[in-house]
């Protein structure tokens, strides 16, 4: 056999798996609303807010509905000691919340 | 059409021979570059089809959230903040939503509790979510007891388990009714945890929001809108953490990879010239050369994809899942829906086979340019 036959096989084969996987990445893009529609719809019907990623610490299980600061909250000085706050950046509303804000009548 | 295929044909024929001369060396550099593309399709992947759910189940969330602080800290809402709300044109329902925490010292865990807004749940009973199931090993019609706020054993016994499909958004819900639910924590009726709105339309919801401010001075609404982008600024977090401490071993590779791409060795300088000698021109040995580089280069990505593919859909990304997921004692088990982005796939293709199929043509041209005998010697 050819060398060029052998390479040729093998990277016929890994086209083949490469395109496989996009194959059935859009076959469950396709699928993908039938697939997660129980979950969308206790979503719905619970009212959820957040998904279950880290359940040790309240800001950590609800980061979307966390008090400002609620890390810090604890003790005087407390610092944020859970690991998994270290894994994820503050929520979107402290960092971006302007619109929302009312400008203040006082200067601080 | 069929001589020049002949001619790549032969081409190929004399790469393949000659990278097998040196089949440690390529062998090890095509495994390496593909376990490089593998780890890096990994996290990308991982990272997308994650956003993407979180993206795809809280569209589904409340439009609006409102909480009531005081003194900066959560605070109940009252049944008055309700009826103020309704009056808010543009919002279809108001809803106060009682949910709360409960630390099982059992479990060492955290459950969230809470109740179903369209009260399915019978007093007495509890649906519980997977996870928190596997962890107390409980099953349908089992008893488990909860201390509530005054000490007091709860027992409730488990109506349903709540399907392990849906656990990333209630691994560790106890969702009970709403007369266990005030007794259990002390909260009077007409109290709520905070109130979930329905907007008429969702494109007045942050109108809808400024006017919550404006009815309950003190109040915090939050929009679903945020709630999607806390989740995506999560994971593009963690990839961006997840990637950094890859970079390391990354750009060992790049050097590697640049070194091996961009000087030839003495010996295949001889090559060269030995091949120009024998009548081989410029472009035949360019054409060698771009073959070499497109070969191990294409395979390596097309080879690390599949297997990244693999690894994150099929195999349920056993190596990334601790960093990207975290840690947690009730730790959700779910299966992510395959999802690829055009973009990140052919940013990834780029910068993995394009910058190495031409640092291969530089040195080699450059040899070949020059005369055999001056380069064989």
């Amino acid at each position: 056999m050819r060398p060029s036959s052998v390479v040729l096989s093998f990277l016929v084969l890994v086209v083949t798996a490469f395109g496989g996987s996009l194959l059935h990445a859009g076959w469950h893009q396709w699928q993908g609303g039938a697939l997660l529609a129980p979950t969308r719809a206790l979503v719905r019907d619970l009212r959820l807010t957040d998904l279950v990623l880290f359940t040790e610490a309240r800001y950590t299980r609800h980061p979307s509905q966390a008090d400002r600061h609620t890390p810090f909250q604890d003790h005087p000085v407390a610092l944020e000691h859970f690991p998994s706050g270290s894994l994820f950046g503050p929520p979107a509303h402290l960092t971006s919340h302007a619109p929302l804000d009312r400008p203040t009548a006082l200067s601080d | 059409m069929r001589h020049w295929i002949a001619r790549q044909r032969y081409l190929i024929d004399y790469t393949v021979a000659a990278m097998a001369r040196r089949k440690a060396r390529n062998l090890g550099l095509l495994l390496v570059y593909a376990l490089v593309v593998f780890v890096l399709a990994s996290v990308l992947l991982y990272g997308h089809a994650l956003r993407r759910e979180a993206a795809l189940l809280l569209a589904e969330a409340p439009e609006v959230v409102v909480q009531r602080l005081l003194a900066g800290r959560h605070e109940l809402v009252d049944v008055n903040d309700l009826e103020r709300l309704r009056g808010i044109r543009g919002v279809r329902r108001v809803e106060g939503r009682l949910w709360g925490y409960h630390y099982d010292p059992i479990a060492s865990a955290n459950y969230t509790f809470m109740v179903p807004p369209e009260g399915t749940v019978a007093p007495g009973t509890i649906h519980v979510g997977a996870a928190l199931a596997r962890t107390r090993g409980a099953e349908v019609g089992d008893v488990l007891a909860f201390r509530g706020v005054d000490d007091r054993l709860f027992p409730f016994q488990v109506a349903a388990v709540l399907s392990p499909d849906s656990a990333i958004v209630s691994a560790d819900l106890v969702l009970l009714g709403e007369s266990d639910y005030r007794a259990f924590f002390g909260i009077a009726p007409g109290r709520f945890t905070d109130i979930a709105l329905t907007v008429a339309n969702p494109r007045e919801a942050r109108t809808v929001a400024e006017k919550v401010l404006r009815a309950l001075p003190g109040s915090r609404p939050i929009l679903r809108e945020e709630m999607r982008r806390t989740y995506a600024a999560l994971f593009d977090w963690r990839e961006g953490m997840v990637l950094v401490l890859l970079s390391g071993s990354m750009l060992a590779f790049a050097i590697l990879a640049w070194d091996k791409a961009a000087g030839l060795s003495a010996d295949e300088r001889r090559e060269i010239g030995i091949l120009k000698a024998i009548g081989w021109d410029t472009g035949d040995v360019l054409g060698m050369k771009l073959w070499e580089g497109a070969l191990l280069s294409l395979l390596a990505f097309l080879l690390g994809f599949a297997l990244a593919y693999a690894h994150v859909f099929l195999l349920g990304a056993a190596l990334l899942a601790p960093a990207m997921q975290g840690w947690a004692v009730l730790y959700p088990g779910f299966a992510l829906i395959p999802a690829i982005d055009g973009l990140q796939l052919a940013t990834l293709f780029f910068l993995t086979v394009v910058p190495y199929t031409s640092a291969t043509l530089v040195p080699a041209w450059r040899a070949a340019i020059t005369d055999p005998d001056q380069v064989m010697r």
